[in-house]
């Protein structure tokens, strides 16, 4: 597996100590919280509403079983044994006390790990499909390419100062999991009608107080041309950034105020005047670090034993059904471990859990681990006879809902739980909502939903791009929710509308209940998702199951 | 013409815990919002803010917030301070553990 190079261990051992002495230094009073919270912050430490929180930085969601373990050591030694996957491919501690943090963070860099944040207006992580390297539908591993724009970018001399932070996602396949839509940039993975691999490259996407889709701006843009496609790209908006005002720095503000066109004429003059200056070095970094990410050999196989299974045991077959996706190589299977049981807190996982995961990667998934942005565990290469002893031992752990992609796969934010920028909770709703499509037995009629919340206007939750968004505020010292329709996060991306009014802590989850309901009744076939009824549709037949009084008086004032 | 003050409590977190934390009238630090000392005054609040705000090796991030008197001592207005005096929702872990 490759070793992640911006792990360096002497840089990474010598932040350690800095940040120890500066820890002792702020408890003897001799650092003041002003001049200490920046450092803090570098380190990923983080003072929440209860308690401090340490954030660690899981690049491309790819994780080790050893490094695994060793998060569930952490959490049991310093923390309150379990840890939460966040929707930016990070874990967080929510309970580490101060003095405690330098320990930890040497025991991270035992195994590759840091909290390091990149911060500042730089080229931050560039963020890559959790299936990477293993998805029947992908053209190539994402990762090499999101690695090689990493190091490229990496002390890129001209970018250390850009008009504010750019984010990079990159997916290998045409279905896109990345959300690359919602990024700066956006490189999706497709092939020209000669049969040829080359990216389409999207700009101007990004959630938060602003939300846009990104726009294409290359069809299709052949892979020897990336680096210096993004450079232009990262070069022209430089130029043109709004530095005056920190809302409306970034790129998709940049996009909106000159319109595609115009952005895309100067991307592609740049792109003429620096393509010579790109000799192919770029190229022989790229293939050094595709070795580097090569797929484990997955041998050929007997089914016998997932078959037998799958037609027996029909708790088995509904798990393979909905947690095990189609894998490039025949007679393998990309699990995804659900950490959404119902009534858990989404992206939570024990220290238990959390070794048996590593445990299962280590004999059966080729030791290998993803976190994904919808925050579950992948294994990614489990052979399908070893499915059956995969999903017997998660079912003992608590891990076995199978769940993906159903309703109560919901992504929540931390929100008022934990979140001191929240301005509601996300996870009491979360949780709910999950235990009454459970007590309805409804979420596998109900079929493919993705319902996504966020405690504030930040959208760690995503919910912009929910089919069914909830966005949690503060109206006059209450929670209140407002639901939002029509999102999606995929390559058919859109942002969801905002359905009407907000509803209170008491009445979101009844609301979410009566909208799922009426889907079912308005959908065409049991093959239409909501997305596409919604689609269909448009708003107000969902709207008048929001809102039945609203819906009876229109009635009554039209009759 | 003055609006009415609405009464304020002193609080931040601890810092090596990071516990919530509401400033006595004594000067101490309690863990528990009831035995904070209830300011009814604006320039009495300010004051015991930057007394507050003084002890760095103590406690962060100290802010007024609102409050008013209940039966047993000062109670939170505000649903997030009212989180603070307990802990999150999802697990009995924060104040309500102990409590
Ligand atoms: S969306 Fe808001 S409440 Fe939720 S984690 Fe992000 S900043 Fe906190």
């Amino acid at each position: 597996m490759y070793s992640y190079s911006e792990f360096d261990e002497a840089f990474v051992r010598e932040r350690v100590s800095q940040f120890r002495a500066q820890v002792e230094r702020r408890i003897d009073g001799s650092l003041t919280e002003d001049e200490f919270k920046p450092l803090r912050l570098m380190n990923g430490l983080y003072l929440q509403l209860h308690a401090y929180m340490l954030r660690v930085a899981i690049p491309y969601g790819t994780l080790a079983p050893h490094q695994m373990r060793q998060l569930a050591m952490i959490a049991e030694r310093w923390d309150k044994g379990y840890g939460h996957f966040t929707t930016r491919q990070n874990i967080q501690f929510n309970w580490p006390k101060l003095k405690d943090v330098p320990d930890i963070l040497d025991a991270l860099a035992d195994v590759e790990m840091h909290a390091i944040q990149t911060s500042g207006n730089t080229i931050r992580n560039v963020t890559a499909d959790h299936f990477a390297g293993a998805a029947a539908d992908e053209i190539a591993d994402p990762r090499p390419v999101a690695e090689l724009l990493r190091q490229w970018s990496t002390d890129h001399p001209e970018f250390q100062f850009l008009p504010r932070k750019f984010k990079i996602a990159i997916t290998g396949s045409p279905n896109d999991r990345a959300v690359t839509k919602a990024h700066d940039i956006g490189l999706r993975m497709v092939r020209n009608e000669a049969g040829e691999e080359g990216f389409e490259v999207i700009v101007g996407g990004g959630l938060g107080r602003t939300p846009m889709i990104g726009k294409v701006i290359r069809e299709f843009l052949p892979r020897e041309d990336l680096l210096p496609y993004v450079e232009a790209i990262v070069s022209v908006w430089n130029l043109l950034g709004r530095r005056d005002n920190k809302f409306k720095a970034r790129i998709k503000i940049t996009v909106h105020e000159h319109g595609i066109e115009e952005i895309r004429r100067l991307v592609e003059d740049r792109f003429t005047e620096i393509r010579p200056g790109f000799s192919g070095v770029d190229q022989e970094v790229l293939a050094g670090l595709e070795a580097a990410f090569a797929r484990p050999s997955l041998p050929e196989r007997s089914l016998g034993g997932f078959e037998s299974a799958y037609t027996n045991d029909p708790v088995f077959r509904a798990w393979s059904d909905t947690n095990v996706a189609e894998h490039a190589v025949p007679g393998y299977g990309i699990v995804t471990i659900s950490l959404k049981a119902h009534g858990k807190t989404p992206g939570d996982a024990s220290a238990d859990q959390m070794r048996l995961m590593a445990d299962l990667a280590e004999e059966l998934g080729h030791s290998e681990i993803r976190i994904s942005h919808e925050q579950n565990v992948i294994l990614p290469h489990v052979h399908k006879s070893d499915l059956p002893r995969v999903h017997a031992a998660l079912k003992e752990a608590g891990l076995g809902t199978a769940n993906v992609g159903l309703a109560s796969d919901i992504i929540a934010c931390p929100g008022m739980d934990y979140c001191a920028l929240a301005t509601a909770r996300s996870i009491p709703i979360a949780q709910e909502i999950a235990e009454r499509v459970d007590e309805l037995k409804i979420e596998h009629e109900v079929g493919h939903l993705k319902i996504k919340i966020s405690g504030c206007i930040n959208a760690c939750g995503h919910h912009h791009v929910g089919h069914i968004g909830i966005l949690g505020l503060d109206r006059a010292g209450v929670e209140n929710y407002q639901i939002t329709l029509g999102g999606d996060g995929t390559e058919s991306a859109s942002i969801g509308e905002r359905a009407g009014p907000g509803f209170s802590a008491d009445q979101i989850v009844p609301a979410i209940e009566r909208l799922i309901l009426a889907y079912l009744d308005l959908r065409e076939s049991d093959s239409e998702t909501f997305i596409q009824s919604y689609r269909r549709l448009g708003p107000a037949p969902f709207k008048a199951a929001l809102y039945p009084e609203t819906a009876e008086k229109e009635r009554a004032d039209a009759a | 013409m003055s609006r009415k003050f609405t009464p304020k409590v002193v609080t931040g977190n601890a810092l090596i815990e990071g516990d919530a934390v509401w400033l006595t009238e004594d000067d101490r630090w309690t863990r528990e919002m009831s035995e904070a000392e209830l300011i009814e005054d604006e320039a009495h609040a300010q004051m015991r803010l930057l007394f507050g705000q003084s002890q760095p090796s103590v406690v962060v991030g100290v802010y007024l917030a609102d409050a008013k008197a209940g039966l047993n001592g000062p109670e939170p207005t505000h649903f997030r301070e009212d989180f603070r005096t307990r802990g999150p929702s999802n697990y009995p872990h924060g104040k309500q553990a102990t409590a």
